[in-house]
């Protein structure tokens, strides 16, 4: 046997593919005879039990390829194609592990591996609900088949080089992905990518099932709030890979594949909004089920973009055929979740309806009307050019300048609804209570807005004043919802100081404590208007480029950066250049900068040289420096300055909306109760659906403190 | 007073916006970074760095002829499109088919929001209909006062 790893990784994938279609039959028939009385030669729960437990094994068998490959990878196995791409002896350990997901067929495999890890969690987690589990598993076990079907048939990442034998060396890692976010960038893209299979397993589950109630939904909060968590710190994570690595001063390019990991994050959001509508109010329920079927399908749409070459995108793997297997799988599940919706859709029919315009509810409709009008626009700008190819026989770019005019102004009035919702009550709110909560916010934003204009922020003097104006848009409605979270803070820890005589900061806790999901959602909400703000910030940018030799000197926005000295290194991977960089403020030395540029000479395949940034931040502003190249005609470095206001603000956000999501995913202390009388008036009061809440009259309440909603 | 002060407020924003200035961007500037690098950088025209790019130098040269020559800025995109092809428009600025790419995403938006409140009206139409013709209970103040207090007391995860 001259290679026995590739043969065990491609029978493990063969094992686990036979073990996902044993999954999927077993628990259809299982399913089938539970539901219709059926009986069959074995018991029906004996089978579904078969079912859950070959679900299980597929991950093991999964796991075992992925060990193989990542085997393949640290021992310097050549013979297997993907690893001869994709590595080289030179490689460090760590890059030759994140070889796994740096080309097409690992990272289908990387998918495989991480859909049979949530399965294996849910299969396990099974008592929950055994019926729903046992629906979610089967419907997960499709799309575990059609993932394994893919690297067994179409992109095997256990293909032989031809001949078999292995040359001396490999090609190397990309030297873009040669950096060390990027080792952990894509598996949290795929965490959240992957994840969002389980809410719509469970979804489409439930509505399969009939499933009585909306505990299905609470059983699927805390996946989908991970999932939810999972894609943002990925996404988060590519930006600050794009901006320390890419070297042109930004850290969203408006590219098809990051605008692919974009929109399934609108609509997860949009879904983890609109459920509570659900869950306190039967409300929006097909609405729901379809918000999560399309986050599902477009996780899968944006893996189309990225393998089928339909739109041209700089992430892009090469055009192949494999982007028909997406678009048939899309097909496929979109003709099934049309289906079951269409036949079940009775079961979805809404226990009430809105009944204001100003509620809780309609801002949460409005909230969800945004985010995927967001969604949509960013579709449609991915999409653009091929319907212009097909209108007008040619493609067109949809760069920044089109998604920062359009998206923008939905962006800002998303923060307005962060604001505003909140604020209002359930079913609708008074215009006392209106007045009574807005009145601070409003005049922290009207405050903070002619504050600016004080200090000099006054865009529309600007030749392009637009986006300084939506700057100090956003600025002032991020003060004002800020002020707005701080003040349902202070309000429900005054409440709670009140009845148990802790100090104010101890009563916050005890508040955040006994409603987690509430004040953890706050927080996440704090989190994003703080990132909103250091968004707003690239309106203010400047940059400037210069030859550079030793004792020059560039000024920019009261830096002074001074050139040293530039040198070259070499190590087994690569080369570098670098400068040697003193930088000023206001006459004092604050550090000493030192932008590279690295060629990767091990890679003959990916032959670009890779920058390394050089950056000073501040909580105000980066200095960030490119060291550019040098120019050939008089071997001069050429360094670019950007200065880039606010940046530290949206990693210091997304910090705060783990933070949130963390604390909104801790179970709620359950607050002490005992027996009060109430003498029931209700009783004389003829049964209506609201009278009907007199049957707590009599009996246990809990002691929560009074609470601080309108 | 509370007038008074809503008109100091007004009066101070209307003074303050009209004082000063920020610094201008150079229309060049503000032209490079409507346009796109050609050389598959996918990168806007002044944000390229590569040293030595084959297509950025080029293109910034005949954007600083084209200003030099007082071309309109429409005039200066025609000029860009028709030598390097419509791509180099980092946005659809053409005209024709392109308006398309900019009205949709708000007509959407706007659709959108009045389906919401056409949504809205029905129900509260359909809710009026039904209350109508369920018998009401005679509201007392003790009983809206204990219900309040039981929804307070018994909501869960807002």
């Amino acid at each position: 046997m001259s290679h026995p790893m590739p043969l065990f990784g491609s029978f493990s994938l063969l094992l686990a593919l036979v073990l996902c279609i044993y999954t999927l039959l077993s628990g259809a028939l299982s399913l089938w005879a539970i539901a219709h009385g059926r009986v069959l030669a074995i018991a029906p729960e004996r089978l579904r039990e078969t079912s859950r437990r070959a679900g299980l094994a597929s991950f093991i068998a999964v796991s075992c390829a992925a060990f193989a490959l990542i085997w393949a990878a640290f021992t310097n196995d050549f013979s297997v194609d993907y690893i001869l791409h994709h590595t080289s002896r030179a490689l460090p350990w760590y890059y030759k592990f994140s070889a796994l997901w740096s080309g097409q067929e690992g990272s289908l495999l990387l998918w495989a591996w991480l859909l049979a890890g949530y399965g294996f969690v849910l299969r396990l987690r099974h008592k929950t609900d055994i019926t729903l589990t046992a629906y979610a598993s089967t419907i997960l076990s499709a799309i575990q088949i059609f993932f394994v079907l893919l690297v067994v048939f179409v992109a095997p990442p256990f293909a032989l080089v031809p001949g078999g034998v292995a040359p001396a060396d490999g090609f190397g890692l990309n030297p873009l992905l040669q950096y060390a976010e990027m080792v952990i960038h894509p598996p949290l893209l795929y965490l959240g990518y992957v994840g969002f299979s389980i809410p719509f397993a469970f979804a489409l589950g439930a509505l399969m099932m009939r499933y009585p109630g909306e505990k299905w939904i609470q059983i699927t909060r805390r996946w989908t709030m991970v999932t939810w968590l999972f894609l943002t710190c990925g996404i988060i994570l590519g930006m600050h890979w794009a901006y320390a690595v890419l070297g042109w001063g930004g850290y969203w390019g408006w590219d098809p594949v990051e605008n692919a990991s974009l929109m399934p994050w609108l609509t997860g959001t949009a879904f983890l909004h609109s459920v509570m509508m659900q869950e306190k109010r039967g409300m929006m329920k097909g609405w729901n089920v379809w918000l999560i079927f399309v986050t599902f399908m477009l996780t899968i749409l944006g893996t189309l973009l990225t393998r089928s070459g339909l739109v041209s995108s700089v992430h892009a793997f090469a055009q192949s055929s494999i982007g028909d297997w997406f678009v048939g799988f899309l097909v496929l599940t979109l003709a099934v979740c049309l289906f079951t919706f269409l036949y079940q859709r009775d079961h979805l029919r809404a226990e009430n309806h809105l009944e204001s315009l100003v509620s809780r509810e309609s801002s949460f409709l409005f909230n969800n009307l945004v985010l995927l009008a967001a969604c949509f626009t960013v579709l449609w700008g991915t999409l653009f050019p091929v319907l212009s190819e097909f209108v007008q026989g040619s493609k067109v770019t949809m760069g920044a300048p089109f998604y920062n005019r359009v998206t923008v102004p939905i962006g800002l009035f998303l923060i307005f609804l962060t604001g505003v919702g909140p604020l209002l009550a359930w079913r609708s709110t008074s215009l006392r209570a209106i007045r009574r909560n807005f009145i601070l916010p409003c005049s922290v934003i009207l405050v903070t807005a002619i504050a600016l204009m004080l200090c000099g922020v006054r865009p529309w003097r600007d030749d392009d004043a637009t986006s300084g104006i939506y700057a100090l848009v956003c600025f002032a409605l991020s003060a004002g919802v800020i002020t707005a979270i701080i003040a349902e803070f202070l309000r429900g820890a005054r409440v709670v100081s009140t009845q148990t005589g802790k100090n104010l900061v101890a009563s916050t806790l005890l508040l955040t404590r006994r409603n987690t999901r509430r004040y953890g959602g706050y927080l996440i909400h704090f989190g994003i208007v703080v990132m909103f703000i250091g968004l707003a910030g690239s309106a203010f940018n400047q940059s400037k480029e210069a030859e550079m030799s030793f004792g020059d000197s560039m000024q920019l926005n009261g830096y002074n950066v001074v050139c040293q000295s530039y040198s070259q290194d070499s190590n087994a991977n690569y080369d570098s250049e670098f400068a040697l960089l003193d930088v000023f403020h206001n006459g004092k030395k604050i550090t000493r900068l030192a932008p590279e540029r690295r060629v990767y000479f091990a890679n003959t395949d990916h032959a670009q040289p890779s920058t390394i940034v050089a950056i000073h931040s501040t909580l105000a502003s980066d200095l960030y420096v490119v060291f550019e190249g040098t120019n050939p005609a008089n071997d001069k470095p050429i360094i670019k300055v950007f200065i880039n206001p606010l940046v530290n603000w949206i990693w210091g956000g997304i910090v705060i909306v783990i933070f949130g999501t963390l604390v909104a995913l801790v179970p709620p202390l359950k607050t002490a109760t005992r027996r009060v009388e109430v003498p029931s008036p209700l009783t004389a009061v003829p049964l209506t659906p609201d009278a009907a809440l007199g049957g707590f009259a009599r009996s246990t309440v809990p002691i929560a403190p009074e609470g601080p909603h309108v | 007073m509370y007038k008074r002060s809503l008109q100091l407020v007004l009066i101070l924003v209307v003074a303050f916006t009209m004082l000063g200035a920020g610094a201008p961007s150079t229309r060049f500037d503000h032209l490079g970074h409507k346009l796109m690098c050609t050389c598959g950088c996918s990168e806007i025209l002044l944000e390229c760095n590569h040293v030595g790019c084959p297509n950025s130098t080029g293109e910034i040269a005949d954007l600083h002829t084209q200003m030099d020559a007082g071309v309109s800025d429409a005039g200066i995109f025609k000029f860009f499109a028709a030598k390097y092809g419509p791509t180099v428009l980092a946005s659809p600025v053409r005209g024709g088919f392109d308006n398309a790419a900019w009205i949709v995403p708000f007509a959407v938006f706007i659709l959108g929001i009045l389906g919401i409140v056409l949504l809205l009206r029905l129900w509260q139409r359909r809710d009026a209909r039904l209350a109508a013709a369920l018998p009401s209970a005679p509201p007392t103040p003790d009983a809206d006062a204990l219900r309040d207090r039981i929804r307070n007391e018994t909501k869960y995860g807002e």
